[in-house]
Formats: structure tokens, sequence, C-alpha cells
């Protein structure tokens, strides 16, 4: 007879007993080992049925396909650029998959995307062996002027992002900062300098608190509060 | 993108503020802890905001240098450990890593903090040698005044151990409660120049977006002990006196801190 061991929504370790027998399915961030399932990383367990997974608390990225992300050129090659984007790995922008635009053979590619220039594109492919292709054709992929970019916990972007993006957007209307943010947990923003940092801490604030319920009323207090002392 | 950043850091000077909301002299929390190594002879943990640096001294018997055999030596080693920066690699030391090193024992040895003759055992034969080693923890900008500070902080935080002369063996096991010689407070505040603005305490962005950087050591609020250059945009003879004005004035703050 299998057997939970821990509790939903519980946080547990790496190595830690979730389940006992071979009812449970391991997924995501658990492993099997002989009859037991244990927890691969630091994170919260969700049960779903006979389905074991766990939401992970930190680590770094890990890329995925259809994921838009956020990343820096770090090298200019024959047939494209290669970008880091906070993760173990590095990505590929592909000639063919850089823009619409025809490029000319033996052009200067410096003129699309230059070295440490911030691009903003949708992973289309990630390889077993974990080689990773970006597009940045499509509406709203760019390289990103100005502004600058932030780091958060990757783990903690969707509940910065919100409840399709109810939380990222109530923070755009009330600082009129523009942000964008990746996946991968770099997020790029500009703006009113003053309502920058509003906006900066807010989402710092939102990565702290990611755990609480009725983060939204609460965001939007503090928002109010800071844009009261700049005026 | 450094272009950009300049400009954007620019938008931000113009209204009196930098990029993370503070004004052009304000620094980020400070705080030292001492003692948190027990195999050093003295050690300090020092938090710029979020930046993070060890010091721990090491004290040694060697024979002295022939042109000073009454004076004992000092020595400063700084590691840019890879996890605190990924721009850091492991590996031999870098420029920036000797840099540092250098403008941190600068300060200590022109102010001659460490009273050098009372360091000796046995004129020409056997002298106490002073080892500081540093290691970033995180860099979150300014590794000068935190790696000075903790500095400054360990070698007051230091220990002499026991030594059996006769046997010519040091205890590192016991120490005793001889206090190191240090004679004063040397310092260091690292100005930046940013655009048109001078600020303090710079975080990571603000180094890699200023124009130049003069590090000040300095032993009081009117003594000025070391002075480090950096970065490739001259400076004019009103600024340097600016800078150091404020290096000066933030000294005295850092010095509370002790």
């Amino acid at each position: 007879m299998s057997e939970l061991k821990v509790e939903e929504r519980s946080i547990v370790v790496p190595g830690e007993i979730l389940a006992d027998g071979m009812e449970y399915l391991p997924t995501k961030g658990t492993y099997r080992d002989g009859n037991y399932i244990r927890a691969s990383r630091l994170g919260l367990v969700s049960v779903d049925g006979k389905v074991l997974k766990l939401i992970p608390l930190t680590g770094k990225y890990f890329p995925k396909r259809g994921d838009v992300i956020i990343g820096k050129v770090i090298d200019i090659m024959l047939a494209g650029w290669r970008i880091d984007f906070n993760s173990a790995y590095s990505a590929m922008i592909s000639l063919k998959d850089a823009t619409t635009e025809f490029i000319e053979r033996g052009a200067d590619l410096t003129r699309y995307f230059n070295l440490g220039d911030y691009v903003i594109g949708k992973i289309t492919n990630v390889t077993s062996q974990n080689l990773v292709d970006v597009t940045t054709k499509g509406p709203g992929f760019r390289k990103l002027v100005g502004g600058r970019v932030i780091e958060v916990e990757s783990s903690k972007v969707p509940r910065i992002v919100g409840k399709q993006g109810s939380m990222i957007s109530m923070i755009q209307t009330l600082t009129g900062c523009q942000i964008l943010v990746g996946q991968n947990g770099w997020v790029w923003l500009q703006g009113e300098p003053r309502h920058e940092i509003i906006a900066i801490r807010t989402i710092k604030k939102v990565e702290q608190e990611s755990h609480l319920s009725g983060l939204t009323d609460a965001v939007k207090a503090f928002i109010d509060e800071e844009l009261k002392k700049v005026q | 993108m450094n272009k950009d950043l300049k400009q954007h850091c620019a938008r931000f000077s113009a209204l009196g503020i930098r990029l993370d909301g503070r004004r052009f002299e304000e620094y980020r929390p400070v705080e030292v802890e001492y003692g948190i190594s027990n195999s050093a002879e003295g050690s300090a943990r020092v938090k710029i905001g979020t930046t993070e640096v060890l010091a721990g001294v090491k004290l040694s018997i060697e024979k002295p240098y022939p042109d000073a055999p009454e004076k004992g030596s000092l020595s400063v080693n700084v590691e840019l450990l890879p996890l605190s920066n990924p721009k850091f690699e492991s590996g031999p030391p870098g420029i920036d890593s000797i840099e540092l090193a250098r403008v941190v024992d600068r300060s200590i040895r022109e102010s001659e903090a460490i009273d050098m003759e009372a360091l000796c055992v046995k004129t020409g034969e056997k002298v106490w040698i002073v080892n500081i080693d540093i290691c970033t923890l995180n860099d979150a900008g300014n590794l000068f005044d935190a790696s000075a500070l903790a500095a400054l902080a360990a070698l007051r935080d230091t220990r002499f151990p026991e030594y059996d002369e006769e046997k010519n063996a040091i205890n590192y096991d016991k120490k005793t409660d001889r206090k190191l010689p240090v004679r004063n407070m040397p310092l260091s505040v690292t100005v930046l120049k940013l655009g048109n603005v001078l600020i303090v305490d710079p975080i990571s962005e603000e180094e890699s977006a200023a124009d130049a950087r003069l590090t000040v050591g300095s032993l009081d609020e009117d003594t000025m002990c070391a002075l480090q250059k950096g970065g490739s945009a001259p400076l004019t003879s009103e600024e340097i006196g600016k800078m150091v004005e404020m290096g000066l004035k933030h000294g005295a703050f850092l010095r509370k801190h002790i």
C-alpha cells in the first residue's frame, strides 16, 4: 500500500522522502529511489491525485521551450549571436531567427545586436544536450534600448507576473514604467527615475513576500504610499 | 549597453538621485562583525548593503628583510571569489585583485598603522609577519571600501598566539591577550565620477558606468594617507580637491563602525 509521507504544500529539502510505494508518480523536482519518492531540490510539495510535483523555492533558471526570456549578447559569431540568460547554459540566436529583415552575406552583425546588448526573445528549442535556440522574430521581441535590467529569483517570476499578468500590469499602470519580465528572472524596466525606483522596490517586495496571500492589495497600498512620498 | 547605462544614470543624476534611490553622498547600511574565524588570529566580516567581505589575519615568525632587521612586515592578499561575481574567475590573481590588495596594503603601510618595530622578536633573525587575507563573498559594488574596512577591523581583532622561543614553535591553538600594536585607523573611501556628479559607495552598475574613481585613504578627518586613481577619464584639480574632501568626510563616517 502506498503512503504519502508529507503533507501537501509543506516545504521539503533535497533527499527528503515524499512517498513510499509504487502507486505515486514522481515528476518535476522529484525522483524515485527504490520504493521511495524523494525530493531533488528545496521547495513546496504539490500533490495532484497520484502525481507528485515540487514547486522549487530557489535555484537557477532551467530553459524550457516557449519561455520568453531576456538575454545579454556575449558573443557574435559567423551565423548568429550567443546569449547569456541567467542559466547554466547559453543560447543561440541564429541569423534566420534574428530579424525579418534580409541580412546580406558578410554584413556587419553588430548593426542588429551588439556585444552587451539586452534582447527579449522566445526559446524555440532546447535539445537533449541543452543547446538552447532563441528567436527574436515576432511581436514584442526586440533589442532593449535604454532602461536597465534587474535580477529576481526565476522561481518567483509567476508571482511577479500574476494571474494573466495582473500583478505586473498593475505595477506598470501605477508607476507608469515600461516593464518586461523574462521567465529566466531578468526584468527590464524603464520609466521616470523616481517611479522606476518604486517599481523595483515593489518587484523586490513581491519576490520576498511571494508566499503570502492577498498580495495584490498589499502591493497596491505599498505603491500608493511610495508614490505619495515622491510628490 | 554601457553607453545606455551611462545615459540612464545621467537621467537619475539630473534629479539628484542614483540608480537605487540613494542620494549622491549616502552610504548603504554598514555592518562590522568581529572574530568570525577560529583559525585566524584576527578576523572580521564587513557588509555594506549586500556587498560582503571577509578578512583574516595570520601571524607567523620569519627572518626579517636584510634592510630592516628590526622590523616586522605586512602582506595583503585579496581573493576575488568566483561565487561573489560571475565576472571573477578562479586561478592566479588578476589585475583587479592585485590592485585591490595593493590599495588596502598601501593605506595600512603608509599610515604606519602597525608598529613594525614592536613585531621584532630577535633583531635580524626573527620577526612577526602579518598576513592579511581578504575574500569577497558578494560583490555588489564598492569592494575597495569594504576590503579596507574589513582589513582594519581584522587587525584590531588580532591577538598574538602563544610563542615558545626556545623551541621556536608557535602554538596557534592558544591565543594570548596581547593585541597587535595598531596605532591608528587607516580607512579608504572611494569616490566615483559619474558623468558630472561625484558619488560615494557605488553599486556594481554605477561602477561599470563610471568615468573615473579616486580611492582616498585617511587616518582621521584631517589626515590623508593614500590615493589611488582608476578609470580612463581625467580629473581636474578642483574635482580631486572635492573628492578628497568627500573621502575624508565619509572616512570619519566609516570609522564610527569600528
